[in-house]
């Protein structure tokens, strides 16, 4: 699995840190999406899709 | 279940959601997507904000992601048999279903008799957001009918378009019934700043117009605010009646049980979709990006688990909106609050964390402008903390 987001789309929800705390954080000052993991290993691939998927700003593509 | 076929009506979020997670989950027969815009599903939100600025071109909002799935765009349901489990489209074909998903959405609501009227437009569509677009490029006067979100994000876009801008709406203050009397005089005072005139308490009884052309509306008690263009924001209501004699209980919505369930076959998801909140049993409609999302994934869920192992659905409503500098982040239900509590921040400073207490318990939390510090109260509305406890906080 290979993860990338789209810093210009996140609009710092933090529906993905709520889903996939090991994978997404937000930067403090703005809450824009930080990757922690790019390739999260297996017992984060369906909390990683799920976050995905609740993105509000469809900002994280997941491939893989 | 894996044969099965499963018909989605609606490719916006909601529906698109679903055929996802329906995917995601296992799900590996037939799987058809039904929308009735001819564009290929995008993102709403962006619509009053980057797209009607011009930062971004429609093709930014594209949603992507479902592969092996049967898209039919163009196609309008008009009709509902659950006994022979068909949807009837508009160019009069039938498409059967074993399982089926109304995510219909909403559509933008408009003042009566304005229709064929030049220069008056909704916000709601693609192709709305592509006209209002267009229409601001000559800088006209924009005149914005009502205090919402769209509303308010639209006159900040066009201000910052350089486009002279009035805000009409018949509450004390713009989103002052979502954000309270406080947070929305903060609001209201940043338009203001902005170079918005801003009417409030004001109700529009019919636009002005001449020789087919919008001149401006009429408020209750006579008074004609003059514009050349005008945007009417005064909300949304469900795509229902397209099932209207099918068996389904329509209300406001398609009114569903805790799981999102209709009867007959049939699932709900988004903004069309009404469901009791299984700890209160109070019925809602949410008109969100990230409900839909969620509920999507819910309804897949349900629906591949079948209606004995189907649970319920529960959620903390969140939604955020973008004007000018200012990001309002809202978690929970604000509206009827009973007390306001600002825990960080001030108005002063234009950056604050204000909780909200309904019947005893922390109902909302809203931020503007502290994005990732207002994640850690939405435990609070989750968990519905008692008020007192955020009062004895703060003191």
């Amino acid at each position: 699995m290979e993860i990338t987001v789209e810093e210009d789309k996140c609009v710092g929800a933090g529906q993905c840190v709520l889903v996939a705390p090991e994978v997404f954080d937000q930067r403090d000052d703005d809450g824009i999406v930080i990757l922690l993991d790019a390739r999260p290993p297996a017992a984060q691939h369906d909390a990683t899709r799920q976050a995905a998927q609740v993105c509000p700003a469809a900002a994280i593509l997941v491939r893989g | 279940m894996t044969n099965r076929r499963v018909v989605v009506v609606g490719a916006s979020a909601a529906g698109l959601a679903t055929a996802e997670a329906l995917r995601r989950f296992g799900h590996d027969g037939p799987l058809v997507l039904i929308g009735e815009e001819t564009h290929p599903p995008y993102d709403r939100p962006p619509l009053s904000k980057q797209l009607l600025s011009g930062a971004w071109h429609p093709d930014k909002l594209a949603l992507t992601g479902v592969g092996d799935l049967e898209l039919r765009l163009g196609a309008e349901a008009i009709e509902l048999d659950v006994d022979a489990r068909q949807v009837r489209l508009d160019d009069g074909s039938r498409v059967g279903y074993d399982d089926l998903v109304v995510a219909t959405g909403a559509r933008a609501r408009r003042l009566p008799g304005t229709d064929g009227i030049g220069g008056v437009h909704v916000l709601r569509t693609l192709d709305d957001a592509l006209a209002l677009r267009e229409a601001l490029t000559a800088k006209p006067h924009l005149l914005v009918v009502g205090g919402g979100f769209v509303g308010a994000e639209a006159a900040a876009v066009a201000r910052e378009l350089g486009c002279p801008v009035t805000l009409v709406t018949d509450i004390a203050q713009p989103m002052g019934d979502v954000l309270g009397t406080e947070l929305g005089a903060m609001l209201a005072g940043l338009h203001r700043e902005h170079g918005v005139v801003v009417h409030t308490g004001a109700a529009v009884e019919e636009i002005v117009h001449e020789r087919g052309r919008a001149s401006g509306v009429r408020v209750k008690g006579g008074t004609t605010l003059e514009a050349g263009l005008i945007l009417v924001g005064i909300g949304a209501q469900p795509n229902v009646e397209w099932l209207g004699g099918s068996g389904l209980t329509l209300g406001n919505g398609v009114e569903c049980d805790e799981t999102l369930y209709a009867g007959h076959g049939v699932w709900a998801a988004g903004d069309v979709a009404s469901w009791p909140d299984p700890r209160t049993g109070v019925r809602h409609r949410i008109e969100h990006r990230t409900n839909a999302g969620e509920q999507g994934i819910a309804v897949a869920r349900n629906l591949l688990a079948g209606r004995a192992a189907a649970t319920a659905f529960t959620t903390v409503p969140y939604v955020w909106s973008d004007q000018y500098d200012r990001k309002i982040q809202i978690y929970g239900s604000t509206r009827g609050a009973d007390d306001i509590r600002v825990v960080e921040g001030s108005t002063g400073e234009g950056r604050l964390i204000a909780l909200y207490a309904k019947n005893g318990v922390v109902s909302a939390a809203v931020g503007i402008n502290m994005i990732r510090a207002l994640r850690g109260y939405r435990a609070l509305v989750a968990d519905a903390a008692p008020w007192t406890s955020v009062i004895e906080g703060a003191a």
